[in-house]
């Protein structure tokens, strides 16, 4: 079913620089602003991380700002909040509320995103939670020290377990939930807008991938960050309101009796991981689509498979549902039950595994063309298959007794959710940045930026495998309490060099990202010679995006190289005919 | 451009494989009845997934050489369905295939139950430190409470010394157990989830306020194993270690008569 864009998403453009830029209500601006607002958090995750590393090569070099040698527990407090600021701020934020948000309406022929009002809500929910995250490191105590997985009973029971765990946890919670809160808006609005607003002729299946999905994600947003929020306020009654949701009874800790009795640590890793696999998915999957997407527009090629393509991402997203007891392997619950698990899990291989065939498919008797947005997609293809792969021994419980906790995970992680999903993220910035920005990005500059990104990331994260074969436990703030660990030392200092090597480059994005926003070359409508919607309009679009008259959509998003047609590329609009291919 | 990429997802690929293969860094021998097991299946895994990752890396690297743009004509096609039902179904086999074959180890660590004969050990953790516990002579664990849980008066585990079992109760910071013997931890936290990872055993069980979680295995060779913390427990938990010493049965019998209380 479609139809042309409700009215309701109409609004007036606005005048006045705080109606028009602050609190406005068009999706373009809003889509900027989660975008700005996730290019902080990634060069705060990112500075945190330098910290890290530096604490891990050199554990007794005094480091600017930490007043000396860092702490252990500031070490912790870094992991913590790395972690949550990144997997929250940066890869949910990005690719969902940032181009999700930009390009979504645009490319289904809407106006606006179906409830503008919520929209504008939803950003600033997220970034006061994001201010709210910020402040943990400024009260008493400092950040939380709970792993950004916050599990009780350390993140429930208060200062009494360590520095950090007073109100610098409390923050966190709250920040998390105004997050989930931020989330849920705009999952309901994208939902909306993707089933309501498609503009004639733009049926399901000729949507693109890029918008497929955006509105998987939502999906997984909507049924997961409910249950996230729920398990935040059941934390935070634990930590201020005298309940045991999360706290078994009997606890003793630095010889004080806790009084909480009755309470279940590992409710919270159920309720947490059940919001915590899928959103994995919800960090990856607009990574595919654009991927998808600028795979088929440089290699002049239709996407191999595109029906396969909608079912693999549906499909990961459904059991992604399904699979959240892979983190607990070792937790204590059922041994019956991980064996359930370790099956659900490695069924996820094998869409994966489809969608990897389907992007070689795209590429094999295609003519690719190797601009900066390309490079970025194929590093995302190579980065997604080293990262998948571990996941074939992490997803196994009887691999999992050894390698869970250990740096292998954390090699894992990075890998497919970390860094693949910060190349779709860097792949969209150069692709739709002249649609955004009107200006192209300067070239050069970009594959200075992809060459020493790709290489550095393999650089950093491959020794981690071998560090987690090794038995290196993770969070470990050094290596000196263990007398194996010190045969590791020196891959420390490798990957604290590939980090510095890898930070110093991503100067060279944002100098070229700012740069190109005022000296960049001009950009044409359709610089990539694409085929979708938003292609069709100025770059950047109008207000209302479209100048007044709706586009009618008369075919698939992937026709390129039609045989005998009049250019090897067929915009979504045109009317041109193409062969019947299903 | 194009073989610039290729070749540099090509190196990448080789160098990565040549260092797993040449195992540098890499788990210590096992010393339990797992080991041969897990280190047969962590290889066959090994093993497929370097195929796989060569496969899939190189075809991406042949991909962006050959297919580069040279003015070559396109072929246009929306994919092929018997492809896609192959390659879904040759996955589904090899995944589904690889991890049903390696339950059993899984199954031999938590669905087997400890043999009757096994040495019971109970395992404590708290920030940042480890308490082991071993019934004594008469065979039980005696009670322990809370409120009475003080390392400052020497009784770190609260033992209630009003219970005769617990008076012969041996508790010590290091765990101690006899080779060739099988072992039964009985895994307890005071405070917060800490974890017990022992590389040689190969095996590694959370340690859960509330819960007691089990843990079985038979040490196969004499020494001192490192037993660091793996589950985030606070500041100190990088330096959360204790060993696993296994002694021969005598050595271990006369280990636990020197270290009985003295009440």
């Amino acid at each position: 079913m479609s139809h042309a864009s409700g009215a309701h998403a109409v609004h007036a453009a606005p005048t006045g620089f705080i109606w028009k830029y602050i609190f406005s209500l068009d999706h373009k601006v809003i889509g900027i602003q989660y975008y700005l607002l996730a290019l902080t958090a990634v060069w705060t995750g990112m500075i945190l991380s330098l910290y890290m590393r530096l604490r891990l090569a050199w554990p007794s070099a005094e480091l600017p700002l930490m007043g000396g040698i860092m702490t252990p527990e500031q070490y912790i407090a870094m992991v913590t909040m790395h972690g949550t600021i990144m997997v929250f701020f940066v890869l949910t934020t990005a690719p969902m509320g940032g181009f999700g948000n930009y390009i979504l309406p645009i490319q289904i022929g809407a106006l606006d995103m179906a409830f503008p009002l919520l929209n504008m809500l939803s950003f600033w929910v997220t970034f006061v939670a994001f201010i709210v995250m910020l402040s943990a490191f400024f009260v008493t105590g400092g950040a939380p020290t709970s792993g950004w997985t916050g599990y009780p009973p350390l993140s429930a029971v208060g200062e009494v377990a360590g520095p950090g765990l007073g109100l610098g946890q409390t923050l966190w919670i709250v920040s998390i939930a105004l997050f989930c809160v931020g989330a849920l808006l705009g999952a309901l609005n994208f939902i909306t807008t993707t089933l309501d607003l498609r503009t004639k002729g733009m049926t399901l299946m000729r949507m693109p991938l890029t918008v497929w999905s955006w509105f998987i994600t939502s999906i997984l947003g909507l049924l997961a960050f409910g249950v996230l929020l729920a398990a935040g306020v059941l934390l935070l009654m634990d930590r201020v309101a005298g309940t045991s949701f999360f706290i078994p009874g009997g606890l003793v800790i630095s010889e004080q009796i806790i009084s909480h009795k009755g309470g279940s640590p590992l409710l919270w890793q159920h309720l947490f991981w059940f919001f915590g696999h899928p959103e994995v998915y919800i960090a990856i999957l607009p990574g595919m689509g654009a991927v998808s997407h600028i795979l088929s527009t440089f290699a002049r090629k239709p996407v191999f498979g595109y029906k396969a393509m909608v079912l693999a991402m549906s499909s990961i997203g459904a059991v992604g549902f399904m699979v959240w007891g892979h983190h607990m392997f070792i937790s204590g619950m059922s041994p019956y039950t991980a064996i359930a698990f370790s099956v659900l899990t490695l069924s996820i291989g094998i869409p994966s595994a489809i969608k990897t065939f389907n992007w070689l498919g795209t590429l094999i008797g295609g003519k690719i063309r190797l601009h900066t947005p390309m490079l970025y997609s194929l590093g995302f293809v190579s980065l997604f298959v080293t990262g998948g792969l571990s996941g074939i021994f992490l997803g196994q419980p009887s691999l999992d007794l050894y390698l869970h906790d250990t740096y292998f995970v954390v090699a894992h992680f990075h890998m497919v959710m970390g860094v693949a999903a910060i190349f779709g993220i860097f792949a969209a910035s150069h692709f739709w940045f002249p649609k955004m920005f009107g200006r192209m990005m300067s070239e050069p500059l970009g594959k200075i930026h992809f060459w020493v990104t790709f290489i550095g990331v393999y650089a950093i994260f491959m020794p981690m495998h071998y560090m987690g074969i090794a038995g290196h436990p993770r969070r470990y703030a050094e290596t000196s309490g263990v007398e194996y660990l010190g045969a590791l030392q020196p891959l420390h200092v490798i990957i604290t060099i590939a980090v510095i090597v890898v930070i110093a480059v991503q100067f060279v994005f944002l100098f070229n990202f700012i740069w190109s926003l005022f000296r960049g070359e001009k950009a044409s409508i359709n610089p990539w010679e694409s085929t979708t919607l938003e292609w069709t309009v100025p770059s950047p679009p109008p207000h209302d995006n479209f100048g007044g008259k709706l586009p009618v959509v008369y075919h698939g998003p992937y026709e390129y190289s039609v045989p005998g047609a009049s250019a090897d590329f067929i915009m979504q609009t045109s009317t041109e005919k193409v062969p019947d291919h299903h | 451009m194009a073989v610039l990429l290729a070749g540099v997802i090509a190196v990448i690929t080789l160098v990565s494989m040549y260092l797993f293969s040449v195992e540098a860094w890499w788990m210590p021998p096992y010393i339990s009845e797992y080991g041969q097991a897990y280190d047969a299946h962590f290889h066959l895994t090994m093993i497929i997934c370097g195929i796989i990752f060569f496969l899939a890396q190189l075809g991406l690297a042949y991909a962006i050489f050959r297919y580069r743009d040279r003015g070559q004509k396109v072929s246009y096609s929306h994919g092929n369905n018997t492809l896609e039902v192959v390659w879904t179904l040759a996955t589904a086999v090899l995944f589904w295939g690889i991890v049903l074959w390696g339950t059993h180890i899984w199954a031999s660590v938590h669905l087997e139950a400890a043999p009757s004969n096994a040495v019971q050990i109970e395992a404590w953790g708290q920030q940042f430190a480890w308490y082991f516990r071993y019934p004594g002579p008469d065979g039980k664990f005696g009670t322990i409470k809370p409120e009475l849980m003080k390392e400052s008066s020497g009784n770190p585990l609260g033992l209630d010394l009003t219970d005769q079992a617990a008076l012969d109760d041996v508790v010590m910071p290091i765990v101690a157990v006899p080779v060739n013997r099988p072992v039964e931890l009985i895994l307890r936290s005071k405070d917060v989830i800490h974890n017990f990872f022992v590389r040689e055993l190969r095996i590694k069980q959370d340690l859960v306020p509330g819960l007691e979680n089990r843990l079985h295995f038979t040490a196969s060779q004499t020494g001192r194993f490192e037993v660091p913390c793996s589950e985030l427990c606070g500041l100190g938990h990088y330096q959360m270690r204790t060993f696993l010493d296994v002694k021969p049965e005598a050595e271990f019998n006369s280990w636990l008569q020197e270290n009985a209380p003295q009440y």
